[in-house]
């Protein structure tokens, strides 16, 4: 079976700017797969690269095994694509431009999908709307509607929920998780990494055009990060060995922690008692990919 | 072929939602053109013999109004698709850029021919017009507002902002339509602005239009379709490399 994207050796130089520095990524079909990377990192790129939006100076890319310069039309029917930025047509409603969309792809009278999907988002209510009539949550919505008109195996979402309170975006993963389910593969790119954390299988990071990590979102939670435990004390201490080995940060008073297993809770609390610390205030908290990201971003 | 022909349908949909603005006002400069042109200078010239200067002037008009509204549309049309940043949604989908350049200059055509039909009709109240060799209307129709789509497709593509598109219409379209013989016969120049006329594309298209009506013309139609359809070509084919490296369009 092909991979849903196989990406090879890509590079992209917007003049003296290195967007992308050789990025080597696969993602098998049905995957849940996050781009995660700071701004200006290179996930927009390498979509664009993707899409066909953008030419790389060197390497290949394909979706479903096609080929998106040499088989372009292929490459481009199997592709969803959400862009980042919130584009819409002002001439047209939101039910005429999903009709032409599905036009361009090839496709006449798709009215029952179309209002599937639009029910789907939510959206019912405004397919005879204008699409400057609409507040930015739908818009962002219609442009998902958008990248699904013609039923692609690989759907691109580039940081779709920018913008969008909290209710909607519920309801946006619900959609994305059940198209997922339904053998969809999902490319997420975000800044919310918790978002990432719950719903991607794995994660690439990107960092300067580079992928610098890349493992199942389980894997990457165990190995750069850990269970912490976040104390404020009413004069700042110094721990001694071997506890201050389990210093992630202070700041005075402040004191992050990290730990692996609840049981060393207590040998933490008894070693700052020993040193003479007086707890004001305590948190605990659970390995996230918050961590792993600031661990990998700083590594590299 | 699907994805052409939405391509057109929804570029034809885009001026037709708004005709107001992109074929009734076109009509109604033109007219304007022809009620103060016509009134003024009827009684003094008179370029050929037996045509009035009224009826010299519509078939002018008429296709100065299909040219630069075809140049217009595609023009308008990629601007603000680029500008508002939809200009994905075309990219996005299996369209080659062959198809994208002949839907674009398709409906640029056709809506020149809109607007050219308009003025048109609203002359014909004001100048007896024959209509002699229809044919030739038919085909420096097509050819010329196909180049002009053309180039409103380069210079689309090209501009980065809207005060560069209304240069190259200002400083380029504009004086091109107007000196090529829409208001006079060439014969009336000077002999060196006579020659000068022969390096204006614009000139033979409205030439030959005109013949298509009267039978009479400053240049036989032959030559004029001639240098129009090379021109087109040549300017098709720059369009189409541009398209194909996907310049300005694809990063
Ligand atoms: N069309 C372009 N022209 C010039 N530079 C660009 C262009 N597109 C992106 N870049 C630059 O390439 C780098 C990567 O950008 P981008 O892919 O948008 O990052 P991300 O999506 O990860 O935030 C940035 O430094 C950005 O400024
Ligand atoms: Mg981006």
């Amino acid at each position: 079976m092909n991979p849903a994207i196989r990406v090879a050796g890509v590079t992209k130089r917007f003049r003296s700017l290195q967007a992308l520095a050789g990025v080597d990524l696969e993602v098998a079909q049905g995957e849940f797969f996050g781009l995660l990377g700071p701004n200006g990192a290179g996930k927009t790129t390498l979509i664009s690269c993707l899409a066909g939006l953008a030419r790389p100076d060197s390497g290949t890319l394909e979706v479903m095994g096609r080929d998106v310069v040499r088989d372009y039309r292929a490459a481009r029917m199997a592709l969803g694509v959400v862009p980042q930025e919130l584009v819409f047509d002002p001439f047209f409603s939101v039910r005429e431009m999903l009709r032409i969309q599905s036009g361009y792809f090839g496709i006449r009278n798709n009215d029952d999908w179309i209002d599937e999907i639009l029910h789907n988002l939510d959206l019912t209510g405004k397919a005879g709307a204008n699409m400057r009539m609409l507040s930015g949550g739908m818009k962002r919505r219609a442009l998902v509607a958008q990248a699904l008109v013609h039923r692609p195996p690989v759907i691109v979402l580039d940081e779709p929920t920018a913008g969008v309170d909290v209710e909607l975006r519920h309801g946006l993963w619900q959609f994305i998780r059940k198209l997922n389910q339904d053998g969809h593969t999902i490319v997420l790119t975000t800044h919310y990494l918790e978002e990432a954390e719950s719903l991607c299988g794995r994660i690439a990071m990107l960092k300067a055009g580079r992928v610098v990590a890349l493992d199942t979102t389980a894997n990457l939670l165990q190995r750069f990060a850990t269970h912490t435990l976040k104390l404020r004390l009413a004069a700042p201490v110094s721990l001694p060995p071997p506890f201050s080995a389990r210093i992630l940060s202070q700041e005075g008073a402040e004191l992050l922690l990290g730990f692996d297993h609840y049981d060393d809770v207590g040998h933490l609390l008894a070693g700052l008692r020993a040193a003479g610390g007086e707890i004001t205030d305590m948190a605990l908290g659970k390995p996230d990919m918050e961590q792993v990201f600031v661990g990998i971003m700083n590594q590299n | 072929m699907e994805g052409f022909k939405t391509l057109l349908y929804k570029e034809c949909l885009r001026f037709w939602k708004v005709g107001f603005q992109t074929v009734l006002s076109p009509v109604l400069t033109a007219v304007l053109y022809l009620l103060i042109f016509g009134h003024v200078l009827e009684d003094h010239v008179q370029p050929y013999p037996g045509v009035s200067y009224t009826a010299f002037l519509v078939p002018g008009l008429v296709m100065m109004t299909v040219l630069q509204n075809a140049f217009a549309n595609s023009s308008s049309s990629l601007i603000q698709s680029k500008i508002t940043g939809n200009i994905v949604f075309v990219l996005l989908p299996p369209i080659s850029y062959r198809e994208f350049y002949a839907a674009y200059v398709i409906a640029s055509v056709l809506r020149g021919v809109a607007c050219g039909v308009g003025v048109l009709l609203v002359s014909l109240p004001f100048a007896a017009l024959s209509l002699a060799e229809p044919g030739w209307v038919m085909a420096f129709t097509l050819i010329g507002g196909a180049f002009l789509g053309s180039l409103g497709v380069i210079a689309g593509i090209w501009a980065d902002k809207f005060d560069q598109l209304a240069a190259f219409q200002n400083f380029l379209i504009m004086p091109l339509t107007m000196l090529s013989g829409v208001f006079y016969s060439i014969h009336s120049l000077p002999a060196f602005w006579q020659g000068v006329s022969h390096f204006n594309p614009f000139f033979f298209m409205i030439d030959g239009f005109r013949y298509g009506f009267f039978g009479v013309s400053d240049v036989s139609p032959w030559v004029s379709i001639g240098v129009v359809s090379v021109c087109f070509v040549v300017l098709a084919v720059i369009t189409l490399q541009m398209l194909a490296r996907g310049y300005k369009l694809r990063a």
